[in-house]
Parts: C-alpha cells; structure tokens; sequence
C-alpha cells in the first residue's frame, strides 16, 4: 500500500469534499476534517508500526516519473521524517477540535486549509525529490498565509503580509540553489545529492543560499520578527501549527540539506550559526521578559528555543543533532500546548493582555495544573520532553565549544524568568475583574486536547528511546558525512578545546583527543 | 524495597494532588501520611542493615534514560551508607511534617494539594539522594526545586509569596547553570556522567588541564567549582542566598521540611557524594571552606537583628549549612554529613516550634509581638529550649557532638584556609548561642506585647482570614504595645505536638548516639565503607587539638547565652539604644548586606530595561524598519521605484542579510561586542 502517497492525498480529497459536495454546512465540515485527521493519525501510528527502526536508509519509497529529469513524485522517509509527520499527524486533530466553536466563519474554507496544510507538510517530510520538497516546503505558505489572513486578529493583513514577505524571500535564493545543484550533480534525488561532493568553496555558497531560506523559517536572529505578529494575529490553531509545525521546517531543511550536502561548508561556518543562536537566546529571552501579550510572549520563546535547535545541529556532533531533533520534537508538543492554552482563555475573555488575567487558579484549577506543567516543560524541567532536549544541546554543544555553551545555557535561567513571571501573572494573584473571576476551567473537550499531548511531553521526557530510536540511523548517517571535516578556527585565546577541531566519530571519542 | 520506598511518596502525590477532589481531604491526607509513614519505615531498615550489619552498597537498575552517543544515562537507584544516612534524615523529617500539617493546615482549603506537593518533594529528594549518575541526581535537584517554588507560593494570592517563590526558582537556576556546565564538563573529561565511575577515574584526572572558554585549566579544580555553584545555589551560600529567607513566605511545615532539614542541605550531600573528586582539588577545596565560613559569619550577622521569628531560624539554617561547607572543604566530610544530620532534628524541631508559637499567635511572625508565652504554651516552650540548646551546643546534645567535630577537624585539618574557617566557626557558635537565646527571650520570657499585633487584633475581632491578611509590616523602631489585650494563645494539638517530641529525642540524643558511627576515626571508615572520602587520620588528629580548642565552643555557648540574657532580660531597653547608637552598621543588617537591593540594582531592573530596549528599539526601531516596513513604504513610495526595487530587491535583500549575518556573526566573537550589544 502506498502509505505515504495516500497519506498525502487523502487530505486534499477531505478538503474537495467538503467544497464540492452540495449541502455543505459548518458542522459536516468539521466532522470531516476532524475524521480526515484522525484516520491520517491512524495511518502514521502504522507507518511508524511498520516503519524498520534499525535499518538505514529511506523507507516506504514510492517513485513516480513525472517530468523526469526535472520533477518526479519520489517519497521516502528516515526516521527524522517519520518522527515529524508523526508530530504533524498528532497535532492536526487537536487543532481541529481546538477551532470547533472558537471559528464561526467561513467554516468549511478554514477546515479546507487546514487540510490543505496537512497534506503539504506530510509532503515536505516525505518528499525525495529536490523540487518536490520545494513545491511542498513553498507550498506550506499558502493555506497559512490564508488562515491568518482571513481568520486571523485585527492586524491580520500586516502580520500576513511580513510572514509572506520574510519567508518567500527568503526561499528564492534556495530555488537558484537548487537549480545549480541538479545541474552539477545530475539527480534531483535527495538521497543521491546527500552523498554527492560539491567543491568545499561552492558548497559556502551553497550553504548560504539555503540558510537564507532555513533562517527565515527557523526563525533565527535577526529575521525572526515575522513571528511574533504571525502568532499574534494567527487563530490558535494557526498558531498550533505555525509553532508546532512550520517552524520545524527550518530546522528539517539544516538536518535534510545543509549538513549532509556541505559538511565542509558546516563545519566552516559553525561560528555563523553558533553567533546568530547565542545572541537569539539572550536577545528573545530578554524580550519575551517584558511582553504584555501572552502570545507575543510565547512566540519570542520559541525563537530562543529554536536557538537551541541551531546551535545543536551545528555541535556537529550526536548529541548536539539528537537533542535538536528531540528540541524540534518537545517544542513542537509544548509551544502548541501553550498556544492551545491561551487559546482556551482567549475563547473566554477575547483579549490576550497579561494584565486581564489573575487569580485563574481560583476558578480554573485544572486549567492551572496543565498549564503549570506545560510551563515546566517549556523551561525544562528534567522528566520533561523539554530536558531532554535542552540537555542532549548543550551536553553535545560543550564539546564543540565552551564559549557558546556557556552563553545558551544562561537561556536556561531566562527562560525560568520569563515563562513563571508569565505564569505568575496569569494564574496566581487576584483576579483583574469580575469577568476573569467568572471563567469556567476546562471543558471536557480542551482537557481531551491538552492531556495528549501533557502525555506525549511525559513519556518524552521520561522514556525518551521510543521517539530517538527511529532516528538514530539517519544520524548516524549525518555524522558519517561529517566525520573529519575541518571546523573554523577561532583566534587562540577564544579556541575551543582541541578535541573538537575536526569533527570527531561519536563511535570513537578518544581518537581525536 | 528501596524502589517502594521512593515510588510510594509518588504514587500518593499523583493520588492526591490530581483526585484531592473526589476522594475528599481527609482521604488524600491519610494516603500520604501513611506513604511517607511507610517510607520512613523502610529506610529505617534500610539504615539499620548498613548501620549494624555492615550491608555492602549496591545499585538497583530502574529504566534506560537517555541514550545519544557515547552518553548513557539510566534510571538507577545507588544504595550505600551515604545514601542511608540522607533517606532516613529526609523521610523521618518528611513523615513528621505530614503529620504536623494535619493540625497546621486545618482550616487551610486546599489541604490536599499541599499534601501532595509535599509528597512529591520528598519523591524529588528521594531521587536526589539515591541518584547513581550525576543527571539523575539534577533531576530530583530541579524536582525539589519545583516542588519547593510551588510550596512557598501555596498561598498564590499572596504577592510576597509569589515573588519569593519565582525568586526562589529562578536562582536556583542560576545555581543550576553552573551544575549544568559541571556536568557537561564532567562528560567531556570522564566521557560518562556514572558517579561510580567518575569517582573511581578522579585520582587519576589530578592535575590534567583542558581547555574550558579558551584557557587551559586544571580538569578538576574547574569542575568541582561548577558543581559547587549548584551546591551554593541549592544550599543558599553565600551570593546566592537571598531566596531562602524570603522563602518563609510559604506555609511553616514546608520552612522544616525543605527549607531546614532536606532541600538545603542538598549542596552539602552533593559535595559529599562527590568527595573524591573535590579531594583532587585543593584549590577547589580552599573555595568551599572559604564560601562556607563566610556564609556561617554573614548569615548570623543578620540573624541578630531579624525580628521575624521564621527569618531568624532561616539565617540560623543557612549559617548551620557554612559550617556544613567548610567541615566539607576541610575534608571532613562525615562530620559535614553528621551535622547535616543532627541539623536535621534540630532545625525541624525548632521550625515546627516555631509554627506552633505562630499557630497559637493566631499567624503573628513578629517577636517584638511575644513575650511571656512560656506559661501560656509550656510544652512548644520546653521543645524549642530542646531545640535551642542543640543548636547551640550544649554538652551532650545533638549540636554539641557534630559542632565540635566540625570545629576540630578543621583546626586538625592545618591548613590555613580550614584554621581560620574553624577560628570564624567560633565566633559564629558565640553569635548562634546569642541570636538562639535571644529568640527564645524574646518569644518566651518577659511581659506579653500582644497588644500592638494586627493578627491578634484580627483574632480578637473575629476575623478569620489569616491567609489573605495583608502583609505586616511595622515600622522598624515602633515601639510596641504592651500587655495581651486579652488574647489567650492555646496549645496546638496532639497531631503538632508528636512531632515535636520525636525530633526533640532526636535532638538530644541522636549525636550521643552516632557520633562514634559518623565521625570515629576507625568506627567512621567503617560506617561509610568508602561512599565518602573518610579521611581517618584527620578524624584522628582532630581528636588530639589543643584543650583551648576543645573547651571554646563552650565557652561560646555561655558567652552568647549571657550576653542575650543580659539585652533581652536584664536590660531590654539596651538593643534599641544600641541600634540607635550605630544606625549605619544596624541599617547595614538589618538590609542584610544589601543583597537584595544590590541584585535588584544590577539584575533585575536592567534585565527589564534591556529586554524593552532591545524590543523597541532592535526589533521594532532597526529589524522592521530597516526590514519589511521599510520595503513596505518604499514599495508603496513610487511606482517606478518600486519596479526598480522589486526587480533587484531579492537580490539586494538577501544579499544584505547573508553580508550583515555573516558580519554579525564575526562581531559577536569578541565578547566586548557582545556586552555592547547587552548594553546597548
């Protein structure tokens, strides 16, 4: 059966359902969406059943000519795709049940583009195709362009338009990129491409033209301020899917394209990326400090957490790439927790200012427990998917370089700062007002969203095996690509330790001591 | 059994703490009680087999954890004496406090909650001490953290509460950045985070140097010192101490539970659970002896002139956690790990006097409000003197034994850092003595000054919302009312009172009894059997100090008693003559040396203005102006131009940002630039 083409169809075929089909009301529309992407959950849970976790490799390969040489329908997964659209999978029903009543507009429209978004994610995890990847990866704007800008907040078409902007932008370069490099090598096939040499000074220009791309949807400093206005003005479930999905794209693209296609350039410009991380995670965690909207807040978290991602990848070691997998992971469960959070308080009080809320302990205790919890993932609390994460980072970061570690790791008392001042704010204290007084806590349908994932965030942090086995081929494969190139030199007085000055084989730690 | 020791307290959390509701208080506080009752039972088989029978330690497997490259962590639980010793302080304390609660939070509504965050601290801490790697040992580090923010916030409308609770996780994460690098480090140098392999490796890594933000240092002196800030943060050393005191913003039993008798004195088992790797290390030695005598010196200072009964007992826990310190960095470590000990009944003991006095004050904190209640509470009264006379070493007590052992082997110990850290434990045991019998004085003797309370005004008025009662702040030189206005305090009941007594046993006999098992020269090797760096012939010397030496403390017991007999009983009208006499060193005090202010001036505040400055005028002022805003309005300007710009803006707009993060990137490698930018 093939699992994933189906996977990526069926959606399209929900969404022309609910269009074409006469008698179309609001209510079918979200029945089918909700029953789309449930069934879609099912399909990945037997695609990481059957998936082989030990064997290297691409697996469900599916290969269709379509205008070869230049565009064929090439699938195929690895376990860092199988665990992604594992994560998109997950989330996609809980968006859904999390717009149920808070969307009353263009109801059919807005499940059709979250259908629609579905299917262009699993695409762009499971294509194997250079253009493929990029029709999906490009393609993922458009349904959100729409969602914010249609049931997005007052300043949707400003907030619409920068995400627009920043990020189509940013992905031209990455077409020419592209182009050069199909021409050069010959294949359009991923797989091929990621053991193909390109010369180490092209590969620099290379890595450039796709970190433009990457760094735009990661988002990395400075380009990152399309972010904080796409959530702000993003329907929750936008924001669900913005911080759970698509900012994983950037870091699915460093892991897909720049590591194992320009080892040497990697290795090269690890103090490009290690430079634009540390100063992120100050500047953000410093930022979100001082934020009066919840979401504003939430989002300029994620930019210091997608820091981590960045600087791990860029460790250059296992550790540092499995922890940001794991961090691609954990933040991808627990910022969409947090937005379904403030989702479930905006439904009630329309307004996302700090300062309304208070004293919600009071009338939501379980509102409180969960969003207790989620805070504590967020800031990573050991048991939490978020330890993991920000541990395996920095354990692997450290042996790559003490000065850059030394400065991530201060995000981990900012985040504190930040995240309980927020926390303190909004659940502890009195009440701002009688409106906030009254609030009901969670409906048995926000607990059925929210306690999921409170349980995937748990065995994360607990187990985590069961999510790093799938995808400790595939890295180790990345790590193959890079063993021995030569990392950037510092001037001496700031020089990492000795180990770290070519890229050293997990395997055999000792031999370049 | 030790799997059933430390899950039980779990299971009774998740238990109350998400079903409180449904199964009602008094289900949910049985079901704790009888957990912890039951853990305490177990490690007191657990310590008899390693105490009496001479148990050899051993490792109980639990889960894999985390696997990524050459890093293994599992999920295991290491059972020696060490570990013993601390299950046993933690669970007895823990078992206690549960049923102490019982009586305190009575009139509390959410009492089941805070039975179950109590549950689930003492399940952190169990996982703490039983960790065999150093994560696992963070884990239960940032565990009790957690539970500990939540318990000193219990009263979460309480803005004070809230403000110490935050304050107190927050900077214990910054204890926690350096336990995380030590821990980095740690992998880096021994490839593993196994405690029994780094310990067995450490000899064998003196005096090797790597490379750590570009300078070549000693491998081991840097990562005992990293370590130590986690210990320091946890342990309330001094420079980050200012969350404990402000932590007696929580309820009573949590001040003897966490921050007395368990949480606190983590540092010091962490320091020496890792006692082979800080003996490589002299250096790194030299810094914990130092850090712990001046946290001992400063933290009493302050304990003088506090008139808050909680605080006075915190500033007496972080000082008593000094001397733990530097017994460490002298190498004595089963005496650190004896007075951690005997602290443990001692400080609970008095901490949960001290809720009783505050149960029968109706909530008044306030000394300058007591006076005379021994006649009124003659059984808190005669516990807390238990109490007070262990801290302060009376002969035979619990203090008396693991202060002097303390007090030797630091002078034994000969080097110059360690004699002057036993010279400055002196002087500190003077000002515990006097600040101890002070509290007592002033609590206990003298004529009532109940008269100028608001809480006993409320009491008397029949306003019962002693939760929600506004902060009381009296101003500092207000003279206060004399007489009882008519309150009558009333004993706490029995479930207050039990407690009391057991650990008044323990305070006074638990030093007579295990003094040869923790610090005999032969009898202490043999008790730790190598799950700490027992030095023996230190133990030994510290036996042979001078007679000056052996008789001081005491003489420092009298001499505080004395003096505070003599200002707060003879003369009571001296202490505010001498305040008034000195008001720069009594401001100095009474501020706590200006701590808080100081962090406020250079942390906080600027944390804040940068974090807005960056915003405004980074992310708003350059990124979006110079960004898409301004590729808005120029779009917007003129048509020609604009055709002009969008056919060469790709181009010139990624070709700009690629030169400016690249440019960027080099400028942010100096670390002056970084600052630059920080203070932009």
């Amino acid at each position: 059966m093939p699992l994933l083409s189906l996977m990526i169809l069926l959606p399209v075929l929900a969404a022309l359902v609910i269009f074409i089909l006469p008698g179309g009301d609001a209510q079918r529309a979200r029945v089918i969406a909700l029953g789309t992407t449930l069934v879609e959950f099912g399909l990945g849970l037997l695609l990481w059943r059957d998936y082989a976790t030990d064997a290297p490799g691409f697996q469900f390969v599916e290969k269709l000519d379509l205008f070869a040489p230049y565009l064929s329908w090439h699938l195929g997964i690895d376990g860092i795709a199988l665990m992604l659209i594992m994560l998109s999978v997950f989330l996609m029903p809980l968006c859904i049940l999390a717009s149920w009543t808070s969307i009353q507009k263009r109801v059919p429209e807005y499940m059709a583009a979250f259908l629609l978004m579905e299917t262009l994610m699993i695409g762009t995890f499971a294509a194997r195709d250079l253009f493929l990847f990029y029709l999906f990866f490009e393609g993922g704007l458009i349904p959100m362009f729409l969602i914010i800008g249609i049931w997005g907040g007052g300043r949707r078409i400003y907030a619409s338009y920068k995400f627009f902007l920043y990020t189509l932008l940013g992905s031209v370069l990455m077409l020419l990129a592209m182009i050069y490099m199909a021409g050069v090598a010959q294949t359009t096939d991923i797989g091929e491409l990621s053991r193909f040499d390109f010369a180490p000074d092209v590969q620099i220009w290379l890595f450039l033209a796709f970190f433009a791309s990457f760094a735009v949807k990661m988002p990395m400093w400075p380009v990152h301020t399309w972010l904080p206005d796409a959530h702000v003005e993003a329907p929750t479930a936008g924001s669900v899917i913005l911080a759970g999905v698509l900012l994983k794209l950037g870091g699915y693209g460093f892991v897909r394209f720049s590591l194992p296609m320009f080892p040497d350039a990697s290795a090269h410009l690890i103090w490009l990326v290690f430079g634009l991380s540390m100063v992120a995670v100050v500047y953000t965690s410093l930022v979100a400090l001082v934020q009066s909207d919840m979401k504003k807040l939430i989002a300029y978290s994620s930019v210091a957490h997608m820091a981590f991602v960045t600087a791990g990848l860029f460790a250059l070691n296992t550790q540092g790439i499995e922890g940001s997998l794991m961090m691609m992971l954990s933040h991808g469960l627990v910022s969409a927790a947090l937005f379904l959070c403030v989702g479930v308080v905006y439904d009630r009080l329309h307004t996302r200012e700090i300062a309304r809320y208070g004293g919600l302990a009071n009338n939501m205790p379980r509102y409180a427990l969960l969003f207790m919890f989620f805070t504590m993932a967020s800031v990573g609390l050991p048991a939490t998917s978020g330890f993991i994460a920000e541990f395996l980072v920095l354990i692997g970061l450290y042996q790559t370089s003490t000065w850059a570690t030394l400065v991530m790791t201060t995000g981990i008392i900012l985040g504190a700062a930040y995240m309980l001042w927020l926390y303190r704010r909004v659940v502890f204290g009195t009440a701002a007002g009688d409106d906030t007084r009254a609030m009901h806590d969670l409906s048995t349908r926000e607990v059925v969203i929210l306690a999921p994932i409170a349980a995937a965030v748990l065995w994360m942090g607990i187990y985590p095996a069961s999510f790093q086995a799938p995808m400790k081929p595939a890295i180790a494969a990345i790590m193959t690509r890079l063993d021995g190139r030569e990392l950037a030199t510092l001037p001496t007085w700031l020089s990492f330790s000795s180990r770290a000055a070519v890229v050293a084989d997990p395997a055999t730690p000792e031999a370049a001591r | 059994m030790i799997q059933l020791l430390v899950f039980l307290p779990l299971v009774a959390a998740i238990i109350a703490g998400l079903g409180g509701r449904v199964i009602g208080h008094t289900a949910a506080k049985l079901l704790t009680t009888a957990a912890l009752f039951t853990s305490a039972g177990l490690a007191w088989l657990i310590f008899v087999q390693f105490w009496l029978s001479g148990s050899a330690g051993y490792d109980v497997p639990v889960l894999d954890w985390i696997r990524s490259g050459d890093l293994v962590v599992n999920w295991a639980f290491k059972v020696d004496t060490l570990t013993a010793v601390m299950l046993v302080v933690v669970t007895t304390v823990s078992a206690l406090v549960h049923l102490y609660s019982w009586g305190y939070m009575e009139e509390d509504p959410s009492q089941s909650r805070f039975f179950a965050y109590l549950s689930l601290f003492t399940f952190a801490m169990l996982m703490l001490v039983t960790a065999d790697n150093l994560v696992q040992m963070f884990m239960g580090w940032e565990g009790v953290g957690l539970a500990s923010y939540l318990l000193i916030g219990f009263w979460y409308t309480k803005p004070t509460a809230n403000a110490a609770a935050i304050k107190a996780f927050v900077v214990n994460r910054v204890g926690d950045f350096g336990f995380s690098l030590g821990i980095f480090g740690t992998f880096l140098a021994f490839g593993t985070v196994s405690i029994p392999a780094i310990l067995a490796a450490a000899p064998g890594m003196q005096g090797t140097t790597f490379s750590f933000l570009g300078a070549q240092v000693d491998v081991m002196t840097t990562l005992c010192l990293l370590l130590f800030v986690g210990a320091m943060g946890k342990s309330a050393q001094l420079g980050l101490h200012t969350w404990l005191p402000d932590a007696m913003e929580g309820p009573t039993p949590v001040s003897a539970l966490i921050h007395a008798a368990t949480m606190v004195t983590a540092g010091v088992f962490m320091v020496c659970r890792l006692s082979p790797m800080f003996e490589t290390s002299a250096t790194a030695q030299a810094v914990v002896t130092y850090v712990g005598a001046a946290t001992a010196l400063f933290a009493a200072s302050v304990a003088i002139v506090q008139t808050d009964i909680k605080r006075v007992i915190a500033y007496s826990t972080c000082s008593q956690l000094g001397y733990m310190f530097f017994a460490a960095g002298s190498g004595a470590y089963g005496a650190a790990m004896f007075h951690l000990f005997t602290h443990a009944f001692f400080k609970a003991l008095l901490f949960l006097g001290a809720g009783s006095v505050i149960h029968a004050m109706h909530h008044e904190q306030d000394m300058r409000f007591y006076g005379g209640l021994r006649k009124h509470i003659p059984i808190t009264f005669a516990l807390m003197t238990v109490g007070t006379l262990a801290l302060t070493g009376f002969f035979f007590t619990a203090g008396y034994y693991s202060k002097d052992a303390i007090l030797e082997a630091a002078y034994a110990n000969g080097s110059i850092h360690a004699v002057v850290a036993s010279l400055v434990g002196l002087v500190v045991a003077a000002m515990t003595s006097f600040y101890s019998w002070r509290l007592v004085f002033l609590t206990f003797f003298g004529a009532p000054r109940w008269a100028g309370s608001e809480h006993i005004q409320h009491a008397l008025h029949g306003a019962h919302d002693h939760e929600d009662a506004p902060v009381h702040e009296p101003a500092p030189h207000a003279e206060p009312a004399t007489g009882t206005a008519g309150y009558h305090p009333h004993e706490s009941p029995w479930t207050m009172l039990l407690p009391l007594f057991v650990l008044g046993a323990g305070a006074l006999f638990a030093g007579l009894l295990f003094h040869t098992a923790f610090v005999g020269p032969e009898t202490g090797a043999e008790f730790w059997r190598g799950s700490l760096a027992f030095r023996g012939a230190l133990m030994e010397a510290a036996e042979h100090v001078p007679s000056w030496m052996v008789a001081a403390p005491s003489v420092a017991f009298f001499a505080g008693l004395g003096l505070a007999w003599f200002y707060y009983l003879a003369k009571p009208e001296l202490p505010a003559r001498i305040a008034a006499a000195m008001p720069g060193l009594y401001a100095f005090l009474t501020h706590k040396w200006y701590f808080d202010e100081l962090y406020d001036a250079i942390f906080v505040q600027p944390a804040f203005a940068i974090g807005r400055f960056l915003w405004v005028r980074g992310d708003q002022g350059i990124i979006d102006r110079f960004g898409p805003d301004g590729v808005a309005g120029a779009v917007r300007g003129s048509a020609v131009l604009a055709r002009r710009f969008q056919s060469g803006y790709v181009y010139t707009y990624a070709l700009v940002m690629i030169v400016g993060v690249a440019a960027a990137a080099a400028f942010f490698l100096v670390p002056h630039s970084l600052m630059a930018v920080g203070g932009r």
